[in-house]
């Protein structure tokens, strides 16, 4: 069947050859993230354990394991704990100071600017788990670096605090990427526009809402979008509160950790995964949306 | 030429699926033994014991044979609930060590899920089954066989600080008789500064120490352990009087809540006994010869031999504990298996055996390292120099307790955990024992499952 016609075949491959070329990519795909996937919803409907006898021989319970997740406290609960952290590590805390440091170095070079940018970007680039030992030792209730500063011999902030103490250290950890991003953007919008809105008397607030923000609009949704999956998915909390106290940390990724692996419950933890991946869906759902919204706002 | 390196990877990737390969390339058999154990950190006596007697003297032995065989350690150093999780992985997935040391109580749950098989008969016929009592035994066995060999088993009693109790005007030579005893030194101890009473183990962050340390050998004392034999322990006037006492301690200001609640809180209560800032430590003798021993414990003590005192656990009145016992312990023990998915199984049986000998635990448990072996024949020899292990071996042992080998247990004792962390949080002794008893009814299938009420 020969099929070169320029328009359907740009590349003048045939079918076949295309098909061939393409193979390796999906054989990749099927191998690497279809199966995976399949086979997580299968296990989501049984009782596979990682010890005992419902390891030898799982046996399938049907939707059981999502009734259980959605019945149970436990789960609400953590569905709720990753919801303030993601809305107060990623949504309000790296993007506004992400933000803030963009726009406050935003006409500065020198020293200053790349001593600031090279220290929030030290702490995107640590590995997870120095960064989580620094951090136990700036808390830690008895020779913690923190306590020292304030004078607060024996808080416990981990303990006494702890959903702030993860958002705190989130926010530290992930500014980082916000910055830069917005930094770009910034450079998008044109000294022009905000030098006219200035010369017409636009306070600082004014010139952010009415010239800044309509130019990086896109920006924030993209930047909001990524954020708000990696911090949601984020396992590094887990290094500094092991979940605790009294699961008061535990987020979805702990939870999904601690059953399926420490509690050795597989088929339920997979359940826990599902309802996870359409969580995440739901995120990216909404600010597509919103992102397509904009899209379509200067055409109409 | 993109295609070209996707072949070659997926050709990589179907290769590395097929590839368990043992690297027989040049005929010598490699065999690998795990525990949780590492150089310079935990158990690290086992650790050295592993590398530097076992290894090498095997290679030898089996050298001298004409078999070329060469053995490596895989060390970890993590709570043992990460490296039970660990193991069960590397079994599933049936690959793993050669040789790997278990926590006893995990047996039932590896044999049920097919992840290690009975001994044979040849196994069984090994001339060391002899010297190792039944109750011992029985840390390898499940439903009538046994999987492995135990190699060590231990006790707990309540540590106190001899320092600590002179200056709160207690005796040094201190042995409750009741758990009225416990909290009255400890009221004693809440006089000094700086200084925890009572160190309880709680909550669910100690994991398997507030069950072992704390919940098992109260509820013991208080009358009924855990699993009766055929039905597990619910709630009801042991299991209250139980967190009561937890109640007391943490309630009435004789504890710290906050040490239980804490990722790293029970090295944290070691540190602390370690430095003279806590009274009463209630744990096992993994204490003594792996935490405060002055020369290789995690949180040496100097003066451990004068300053560190031991008594056996009491009943909540004298007589009132299980069997009318006036004292009580509860003991463990870890045990070496074959991992079936090995490769050189006769050699790897042969290599469980040699570790198990009695040249070898002695070996093991020589010089600054005793420690109560499976083996009669070795404890008679190596805890003569040690008082505080021989107290353990002659008093503690006759009147211990077991845990009971079963799939569930790990999720009991989870509940027990949860029901002691609730009480240390202010919820009162009755309501987290009810709270318990419904979660229990879950767990182990029914209330047909559970004792009495």
């Amino acid at each position: 069947m020969p099929s070169t016609s320029p328009g359907g075949d740009a590349a003048g491959l045939g079918r076949l050859r295309a098909a061939l070329f393409t193979a390796p990519a999906l054989l990749l795909i099927v191998a690497f993230l279809l199966f995976p996937a399949l086979w997580t919803l299968y296990l989501g409907v049984t009782d596979y354990r990682l010890t005992g006898l419902a390891a030898a021989d799982p046996s399938t319970v049907g939707l059981d394991n999502f009734e259980r997740a959605l019945n149970e406290d436990r789960f609400t609960d953590s569905l709720w704990l990753t919801v303030q952290f993601v809305i107060g590590s990623a949504v309000l805390g790296q993007a506004l100071l992400g933000f803030t440091i963009a726009w406050l170095l935003r006409e500065r070079t020198g020293v200053l600017r790349r001593l600031v940018e090279a220290l929030v970007l030290l702490a995107w680039i640590l590995p997870s788990s120095v960064v989580a030992f620094l951090w136990i030792a700036l808390l830690d209730r008895d020779d913690g670096t923190l306590n020292a500063l304030l004078g607060t011999p024996g808080t416990a902030w981990l303990l006494e605090h702890p959903m702030a103490s993860i958002i705190v250290f989130n926010i530290w950890r992930g500014t980082a990427f916000s910055m830069m991003l917005y930094a770009a953007a910034l450079g998008n919008v044109p000294p022009s526009q905000l030098e006219t809105a200035r010369l017409a008397g636009a306070s600082t607030w004014q010139q952010l809402r009415d010239v800044v923000l309509p130019r990086i609009k896109g920006h924030v949704l993209t930047n909001l979008l990524l954020i708000s999956l990696w911090t949601f998915n984020d396992f590094t909390p887990f290094l500094l509160t092991g979940g605790g106290p009294d699961n008061r940390t535990e987020i979805m990724p702990v939870l999904l950790y601690r059953t399926a692996l420490h509690g050795g419950e597989l088929g339920y933890g997979a359940a826990l995964s599902v309802l996870m991946l359409l969580a995440n869906l739901v995120i990216a759902l909404v600010y597509v949306r919103l992102l397509r919204s904009r899209t379509k706002e200067p055409a109409a | 030429m993109s295609w070209v390196g996707g072949a070659v990877a997926v050709g990589l990737l179907l290769a590395g699926c097929g590839g368990a390969g043992d690297g027989t390339g040049d005929g010598t058999a490699r065999l690998t033994i795990s525990a949780n154990a590492v150089a310079g950190g935990k158990n690290a006596e086992e650790a050295a014991w592993i590398e530097e007697w076992v290894i090498p003297r095997f290679e030898q032995e089996q050298a001298a044979r004409g078999v070329e065989v060469s053995v490596s350690f895989e060390p970890s150093g993590v709570d043992d609930e990460q490296y039970k999780t660990k193991t069960a992985l590397d079994l599933q997935a049936g690959a793993g060590p050669d040789i790997i040391t278990l926590d006893g109580i995990w047996v039932g749950e590896f044999a049920q899920a097919g992840y290690i098989e009975p001994l044979d008969a040849a196994q069984l016929a090994w001339d060391g089954w002899e010297h190792i009592p039944e109750a011992v035994r029985q840390l390898a066995g499940f439903e009538g066989e046994l999987y492995g060999i135990p190699w060590g088993t231990d006790g707990r009693v309540l540590y106190y600080h001899k320092g600590l109790f002179a200056e709160a005007g207690l005796p040094t030579d201190w042995q409750p008789r009741s758990w009225e005893d416990i909290l009255a030194a400890g009221r004693a101890l809440a006089a000094l500064d700086e200084v925890i009473p009572i160190q309880l183990n709680g909550g669910t962050a100690m994991g398997e120490a507030t069950t072992m340390q704390g919940v098992l050998p109260l509820l013991a004392g208080a009358g009924a352990p855990i699993h009766d034999g055929t039905r597990w322990l619910g709630a009801g006037p042991e299991l209250e009087a139980v967190l009561g006492l937890y109640a007391d301690v943490y309630g009435g200001g004789l504890g710290d809540p906050l040490l239980q609640q804490e990722a790293q809180g029970r090295d944290k209560s070691f540190q602390r006994f370690a430095e003279g800032r806590v009274g009463i430590l209630a744990e096992g003798d993994y204490l003594w010869r792996g935490v405060l021993d002055p020369d290789s414990g995690t949180a040496p003590m100097a003066d451990r031999d004068t300053a560190v005192g031991y008594a056996k656990i009491p009943a909540l009145t004298p007589g009132a504990g299980a069997g009318g016992q006036n004292f009580v312990s509860m003991s463990g023990g870890s045990v070496r298996v074959l991992n079936p998915a090995g490769d050189h199984p006769e050699l790897a049986s042969e290599l469980l055996a040699f570790m198990n000998s009695a040249e070898a635990l002695q070996a093991a448990t020589d010089g600054q390292d005793a420690r109560i072996t499976a083996r009669t024949d070795v404890n008679e020899i190596v805890l003569a120099g040690d008082p505080m292990l021989s107290f353990v071996a002659d008093e503690v042992l006759p009147l211990t307790f077991y845990r009971p080998p079963l799939a569930e247990y790990p999720q009991v004792s989870l509940l027990l955990q949860e029901a002691t962390a609730r009480v240390i949080s202010g919820t009162d002794p009755a309501t987290a024992a009810r709270t318990y008893q419904d979660a229990l009814t879950e767990v182990v299938g029914g209330a047909e499952h559970i004792a009495g009420r």
